[in-house]
């Protein structure tokens, strides 16, 4: 049998964000919150180690041919001569799909403009001449082996009618655009004169700080495997939005939602760049004109051509301040380069709404167009580059008031969110500074800079805050499944890019309902499942944890009338009843309990199914959700070569309750690791005269490799969010913030060398 | 071509373009050697070739007929994990898995380069009759190997473990080891 939630109704018992907490947090039983928490080691951990785990390249089909792309190498402009003749020629060659041959598609839609929208940018895919950004297919070759695709793609010759394009940042943010809104938010923010009250403060910062764009480079290259029966669509993708690139690629080609299925088991790294882009809609337009299964795997220089990253930014913090070290001002405003074909305005003022008490306040972003691929979120978008900026300028300022940078973050720490008024649901920043700071040893800092030296080497310590909100998406469902084995099955069509989702939701659901992690199984990564939430903004974990919830409240009604007049259980309802130890008990009555197996088995039942959608995220209206960190680092300069070696890094969080002491250390090292990248070595290089993306590959776009990389030191609170499922807010993302002004302070700290521009290489030092 | 592909042989027909990596992905099904970068720089299509450690985006098949070649899926014995897979579960050294292959042929092909003596850039004494590998040497060695989820960490503690005893992971349980300090509560 199968039952389903019903939304309207506000059961006793139920779970209501904002008002109750989620009964995990006050949970009885043998196990009680046993597995939670715990170091399990990953789940698909055997099938990786043994290359058994099949990702989106890697799926076998009949006929399956081979596809590469042509680019364009203009930013703007149309093309005139698309020449595919030698290409078509060439031997194995099975196709040749440019505008003038491809399917009618409808142009994809903005991701958020609605439920099902998952476009990076809204420009029609190749259906006509015209040509918006350097790098743009033009071409799209198949042929029956990869070798034979790529060498005729290299034959297609074009010419083009070029038109003005804006690919200068400086020319670009001459005429700023004001955007509606920041995701959601306002793009201003003022409390008070911030200016008036700048010019008045006795101790003053202002200063510009400026980042690069960023790629994510994760790994694996952008793939889909896709094939077509008929109307129907399947798609081996490597995704971290598995229903929104389904309910898109129908909206494209004109299919009824049900006739596409996207799964993506295993990603290759994400970092918020696998998402739809370009490459799957052509190969799914290919595959149909073709009537063949379609391989599409970019090159990593195609990665770079067509799939966006984080764009740059420029950004004024300025500082007003008591002598006593409380902000009288606070300003941080900016310009980020972004296109007229998409909305991911690089959020950086974000961090700054939430994170220090000053009298007055002034915020604002504006974005400069660009003719450029789209740029797009990347790890912490806003919070990982606004805290370079911010957590400098606090640094400086420390330096102005002759305090420990530590003491003026205790001094301008708010007892509400600053610009909301709201309270925090959970807010431990600086005893995350305190732990931190004495596992680290910054009492060792000498607060004046080049005071430690170890031959040509100058040492330094710095730190920073870290911080990244809590977000719990709607729209997601989750279903229980229990056989009368006593084996339970939670599904839902979310994603696993390493981040341990499914690892940890099995420990989650062997905890909630008090069964051993042996009888958990997760299913995810596949559209046919109860629809899930993306994978982004380091919610995917606390969403999913409102769907469990909302569907253990129904499976326990279920088994509730199931058990019947002759259980412990007889007359009992939801708010009087906890699951522990494989069944339901009367929460204060050890003795009224009856296991699942045993009701299955009373009623005559081989399994009972049940699925519910999450209730609305009203916590995150109620509250300020946050998670907070604090990041030190100990850099090592040589005088001679300017080059910068992080000797030593700690970073402290305080992220709500932790899952699973395993994957999430090694999730906060590896957003650190990326903010390392991103303080000392990453740039994607663009050239102002053509708008071309001049580093496209790995050799000339330096992400960290183990030789930069010390051992890391991971601290936190584990202090459970009462107002978040399980306790948890994301971790995802807030690994990677605060890491280039911890990196930046250090550097200073080292060498009296304030590096405002990252990255931070040598030529900045010499 | 003729290859010795994880110890059986094989016989097979492939364009004389294809690299190693894609005669070994698309043609013969070998899945578990990955395509990061396709020009040497990421380290994700590392195989052992007679026992050495290569690029295998970087060799042209038809150059390596008739040698023996180790992929991920030739590492284990009988089934069963080879002890260095089996540190890397257990150390976490990977989160997507992407380039965990590659890593894993990479330290295996390495740690036969120490037992050869073969110095590396940090090699304090190239005269030394044996090289003292500890963790910077390892980091040294392995940094053809790019993680982007950041498991380095992981990485290094699994191969020390399993593979290349270093000072820090000879010492007595008393001394902290950095997997000691990993994930301790504040």
């Amino acid at each position: 049998m199968s039952a389903h939630s019903d939304p309207a109704s506000a059961r006793p018992g139920r779970w209501q964000p904002a008002v109750t907490q989620d009964p995990i947090l006050r949970k009885h039983g043998a196990q009680g919150n046993g597995p939670l928490g715990q170091p399990v080691s990953r789940i698909e951990g055997p099938l990786k180690v043994q290359g058994k785990a099949r990702f989106a390249a890697e799926f076998p089909y009949e006929g399956l041919c081979y596809a590469a792309l042509a680019f364009s190498t203009i930013a703007r402009g149309r093309i005139t001569t698309l020449d595919t003749a030698a290409a078509e020629a060439a031997p194995g060659v099975v196709l040749v799909m440019t505008h003038r041959n491809a399917p009618r598609m409808k142009a994809p839609s903005l991701m958020m403009s609605s439920p099902t929208a998952a476009g990076a940018s809204e420009l029609p895919v190749m259906q006509d001449d015209q040509i918006h950004w350097n790098g743009q297919p033009i071409a799209v070759v198949l042929a029956e082996t990869q070798e034979q695709a790529d060498h005729a793609a290299s034959l297609v010759r074009a010419e083009y009618a070029a038109l003005p394009a804006v690919t200068s940042f400086d020319d670009a943010k001459k005429t700023p655009r004001q955007l509606d809104n920041i995701l959601g938010q306002p793009p201003v923010v003022e409390i008070g004169d911030a200016e008036a009250a700048l010019k008045a403060a006795e101790v003053r910062v202002d200063q510009i700080y400026r980042t690069p764009r960023h790629n994510h480079n994760a790994i694996e290259l952008h793939a889909a495997t896709v094939a077509w029966t008929g109307d129907e669509l399947r798609v081996h993708d490597a995704s971290q939005l598995l229903d929104l690139t389904a309910g898109q690629l129908a909206d494209i080609f004109g299919l009824e939602a049900d006739k596409v299925r996207v799964s993506s088991p295993y990603v290759g790294g994400g970092f918020g760049g696998k998402c739809l882009w370009d490459h799957q809609i052509l190969a799914c337009a290919a595959a149909r004109l073709a009537g063949r299964p379609v391989r599409i795997m970019l090159s990593r220089e195609g990665v770079f051509r067509i799939v966006g990253g984080r764009t740059l930014t420029e950004q004024r913090v300025a500082l007003g301040a008591s002598a006593d070290g409380r902000l009288d001002a606070l300003i941080h405003t900016g310009i980020v380069a972004m296109t007229t074909h998409n909305s991911c305005p690089e959020q950086f003022t974000f961090p700054t709404r939430h994170l220090y008490a000053a009298k007055t306040v002034r915020l604002a972003q504006a974005v400069a167009d660009m003719d450029m691929v789209a740029n797009t979120f990347m790890r912490a978008p806003g919070e990982s580059v606004g805290t370079f900026a911010l957590e400098c300028a606090i640094d400086e300022l420390a330096e102005k008031l002759g305090l420990d940078p530590i003491e003026l973050r205790r001094r301008i720490e708010p007892d509400k969110d600053p610009t909301s008024g709201k309270p925090f649901s959970s807010r431990h920043l600086i005893e995350a500074y305190e732990k931190g700071a004495a596992r680290f040893g910054w009492d060792r800092r000498s607060p004046t800079p080049r005071q430690r030296r170890d031959g040509e080497w100058l040492i330094g310590m710095g730190c920073a805050t870290a911080t990244y909100p809590y977000h719990r998406f709607p729209g997601g469902a989750a279903r229980i499944r229990l056989t009368a084995g006593g084996h339970v099955t939670v599904s839902t069509a979310v994603h696993d890019m390493g981040m341990g989702t499914a690892t940890v939701q099995i420990q989650h659901v062997a905890a909630r309902l008090g069964v051993p992690l042996g009888r958990v199984t997760f299913e995810y990564g596949d559209t046919t499942l109860p629809r899930g939430v993306i994978a982004g903004g380091s919610t995917q974990t606390a969403s999913v944890g409102g769907a469990v919830i909302a569907a253990t409240e129904v499976f326990v009604e279920e088994l509730l009338k199931l058990a019947g007049n002759d259980s412990p259980l007889a007359g009992l309802s939801l708010a009087d009843v906890e699951t522990r130890d494989g069944g339901i008990g009367h929460r204060d009555d050890p003795a009224r309990f009856e296991s699942y197996e045993s009701i299955l088995r009373r009623s005559g039942r081989d399994e009972l199914s049940c699925e519910a959608d999450a209730p609305p995220p009203a916590e995150m209206e109620a509250f300020s959700m946050h998670s907070y960190g604090a990041q030190f680092c100990e850099v090592r300069v040589s005088e001679i070569t300017g080059e910068t070696r992080v000797s030593r890094f700690l970073g402290s969080f305080d992220a709500g309750r932790i899952l699973n002491a395993k994957t999430a250390t090694s999730q906060f090292k590896g957003g650190i690791i990326m903010g390392l990248g991103l303080a000392l070595t990453e740039e994607t290089n663009f050239d102002p005269r053509t708008g071309r993306i001049v580093n496209a590959s790995l050799a000339e776009y330096h992400v960290p490799v183990q030789m930069d990389v010390p051992s890391i030191d991971i601290l936190y609170t584990d202090i459970p969010d009462p107002q978040a499922p399980m306790g948890a807010r994301g971790i995802g993302e807030i690994g990677i913030t605060g890491v280039g002004a911890a990196v930046a302070n250090a550097v200073y700290n080292a060498t009296g060398k304030r590096i405002r521009d990252l990255p931070i290489t040598l030529d900045k030092l010499m | 071509m003729n290859f010795t592909i994880n110890g059986q042989s094989v016989e097979v027909e492939a364009d004389i373009r294809s690299s190693l990596l894609d005669l070994l992905r698309n043609t013969l099904g070998f899945t578990g050697t990955k395509k990061g970068c396709d020009q040497g720089a990421c380290g994700a299509c590392t195989v052992l070739v007679d026992g050495e450690r290569i690029n295998s985006c970087l060799a042209l098949a038809v150059q390596y007929q008739g040698r023996s070649i180790t992929t991920v899926e030739g590492l284990g014995a009988d089934g069963s994990l080879h002890p260095l897979q089996q540190a890397f579960v257990e150390h976490d050294g990977f989160q997507c898995g992407y380039c965990t292959p590659g890593q894993l042929c990479s330290a295996i092909g390495m740690a036969r380069e120490i037992e050869r003596n073969v110095p590396s850039v940090v090699t304090p004494d190239l005269s030394s009759a044996s090289i003292a590998v500890d963790e910077t040497e390892l980091r040294e060695r392995m940094s053809g190997n790019i993680c982007r989820c950041g498991a380095y960490n992981g990485i290094i503690e699994a191969i020390s473990e399993a593979l290349v005893k270093t000072p820090a992971s000879r010492a007595p349980a008393t001394q902290a080891t950095p997997s000691a300090q990993q994930g301790a509560r504040a």
